[in-house]
């Protein structure tokens, strides 16, 4: 069934666009992204113009992390004061990075950036995973090895300490608010909630157990996301509502199972599944910058943009 | 002898011009609803004429033309290792969809002073003014503006489509797109005889987005802080009601 997008003014088959927002919102609920890296790049693939793909987008992250923080919030595996910590640092981040945007926009090549921003992250923290998860499950394997002790580093010896009880954490705020602000820019640059990186930055850098660290990054993209959704919706009318709907029925049926996928899981299978899907895509995007496109020239819209 | 000859060549040319184009569309608005997937649209007509035809034999040429808009045709090139958007041109007035259909081969059908004249053919119908000086090849991105619109089915040249009976009745059918863009596309009629326009004929398709797509359009246009908290809602809402569904089914 083809159905018109008022915003976007193209005309799609609706139930393709409610399979793509069904997978990715099981992969949603399971890891704790949003799923925006995957899906703005499959929506630029299907036809919709990018502009209205990464609005859209944002509004959907909305919905499928809504939906599984709520399934998180009946398994108390949120951690509501770490979550409000980071968006402090989060909402800031985003507002410097809608201007960092801007900026970048003037000089041109603002395509380019997004891209390598994408490819740089997405392989440097696919691979770090990939390698701590692998080094994790064969550790398990073999119960005789003693257990790294607890590193006291710098995390521990700065100032105005927190105590997170849900995350059994006694840290000071500072370093969950500069892993917020960092990643509410790179979200605002990049057009996606940022999880797939909150997610590594709360296990590797503040030390939060993996189970607390889903429904924690779920909690602070809603506000992130929803805060970008008005953004785009109030200055460059590219939200599309039509879209965003196809997309969100079948995104938060999606996260309902993919959590529930998600808890029957180990901690090391859910990271290193997380962490193949990141260097997929990575090398997706790599293998277009580096491969000769078969069609050299593309369309924009008029202006200049 | 100069006025005799005038006068002579008025003679010749009277009955040409006094052919003239009675034409009519299937429809003349097109409604983009929320299934919109693309309509056809005929094009009808006569020629009507005070003397008996003469023996060169008529053509009709029939261009539909969306709303113009400013295009930015970017080019790919190798820099530092990967594929970056290297130069840009900007196509000032690009038609959003055309199409130009023929009674024969429009390069035969038309001379090229015509064509220019009437800007019938399709890099005819784009117009490019200011290329940088920077970009060495100009002309290649009004090509590659072409070719991409045309695999997407935006640009048609459709020769031998318009059926001609008796040198009198024609019909053609243009295929309009299920990614149409809104407004007013000129739908204009030639006569051609001899690769000269003897008469043409304009007229008006509207194409307008109705009911649902209408709304969704407007709001998200006048009201847009309103819109956004409104998409919000919807994405919590329907957030929270899965949620709620799936607590009930107990899955």
């Amino acid at each position: 069934m083809q159905i018109y997008l008022p915003i976007a003014e193209v005309s799609v088959n609706a139930f393709l666009l409610l399979g793509l927002g069904g997978i990715v919102g099981i992969l949603s609920g399971m890891f704790g992204v949003g799923g925006g890296f995957l899906m703005t790049p499959l929506l630029f693939f299907i036809g919709i113009p990018p502009a209205v793909a990464v609005a859209t987008e944002a509004n959907q992250i909305v919905a499928s992390s809504f939906s599984g923080v709520l399934a998180h919030f009946k398994r108390r595996t949120v951690d509501l004061k770490m979550g409000l910590v980071l968006l402090i640092g989060g909402l800031i981040g985003a507002a410097i990075g809608v201007q960092v945007f801007a900026i970048l926009r003037e000089m041109g090549q603002v395509d380019l950036l997004v891209k390598l921003c994408y490819v740089v992250f997405l392989g440097i923290i696919g691979g770090l995973m990939f390698f701590e998860s692998l080094r994790a499950i064969r550790r398990s394997k073999r119960p005789s090895a003693v257990p790294e002790r607890k590193k006291h580093g710098l995390v521990h010896a700065l100032p105005f300490k927190m105590k997170f009880r849900t995350s059994g954490l006694y840290i000071s705020v500072i370093p969950p608010i500069v892993v917020g602000l960092f990643v509410g820019v790179l979200a605002a640059i990049m057009g996606v909630g940022g999880g797939f990186i909150m997610v590594p930055a709360m296990i590797y850098v503040l030390g939060m157990p993996t189970k607390v660290v889903i429904g924690t990054s779920l909690f602070q993209i809603i506000f992130v996301t929803a805060f970008t959704t008005l953004l785009h919706a109030t200055t460059n009318y590219t939200v599309d509502m039509a879209l965003a709907v196809l997309l969100l029925v079948g995104g938060v049926i999606g996260a309902q199972i993919g959590t529930r996928i998600g808890v029957k899981l180990k901690a090391e299978q859910l990271r290193i599944l997380l962490s193949i899907m990141v260097i997929a895509v990575c090398a997706k995007l790599a293998l277009d910058l580096l491969i000769e496109p078969s069609e050299l020239f593309s369309l924009g819209s008029g202006g200049h943009s | 002898m100069i006025r005799a000859l005038a006068f002579l060549f008025c003679l010749v040319t009277m009955p040409l011009a006094a052919e003239e184009v009675v034409a009519g569309l299937s429809r003349d608005e097109v409604q983009i609803t929320a299934n919109f997937d693309g309509s056809d649209i005929l094009i009808y007509g006569a020629v009507k004429r005070e003397s008996p035809a003469a023996s060169e034999p008529m053509e009709v040429i029939i261009t539909v033309s969306g709303p113009e808009q400013a295009v930015n045709v970017r080019k790919k090139a190798w820099r530092f290792g990967i594929w970056v958007n290297a130069s840009a041109v900007e196509v000032d007035e690009a038609p959003s969809f055309y199409a130009v259909a023929s009674s024969g081969a429009l390069r035969q059908v038309l001379t090229r002073t015509e064509d220019l004249r009437h800007s019938i053919s399709i890099p005819r119908a784009i117009r490019s003014v200011g290329a940088p000086s920077t970009v060495a090849n100009a002309a290649e991105f009004t090509e590659a503006l072409i070719r991409i619109r045309t695999a997407n089915n935006l640009y048609q040249q459709l020769d031998h489509s318009v059926k001609l009976y008796d040198q009198t009745l024609f019909s053609t059918t243009i295929d309009l797109p299920a990614n149409l863009v809104e407004g007013p596309y000129d739908t204009r009629i030639f006569l051609v005889r001899g690769g000269i326009v003897v008469d043409d004929y304009e007229t008006v398709i509207n194409v307008n987005k109705v009911g649902l797509e209408r709304w969704i359009y407007d709001l998200a246009h006048q009201q847009p802080l309103v819109y956004g908290l409104l998409s919000l809602f919807i994405a919590i809402a329907a957030g929270w009601m899965a949620s709620a569904v799936f607590r009930y089914i107990r899955f």
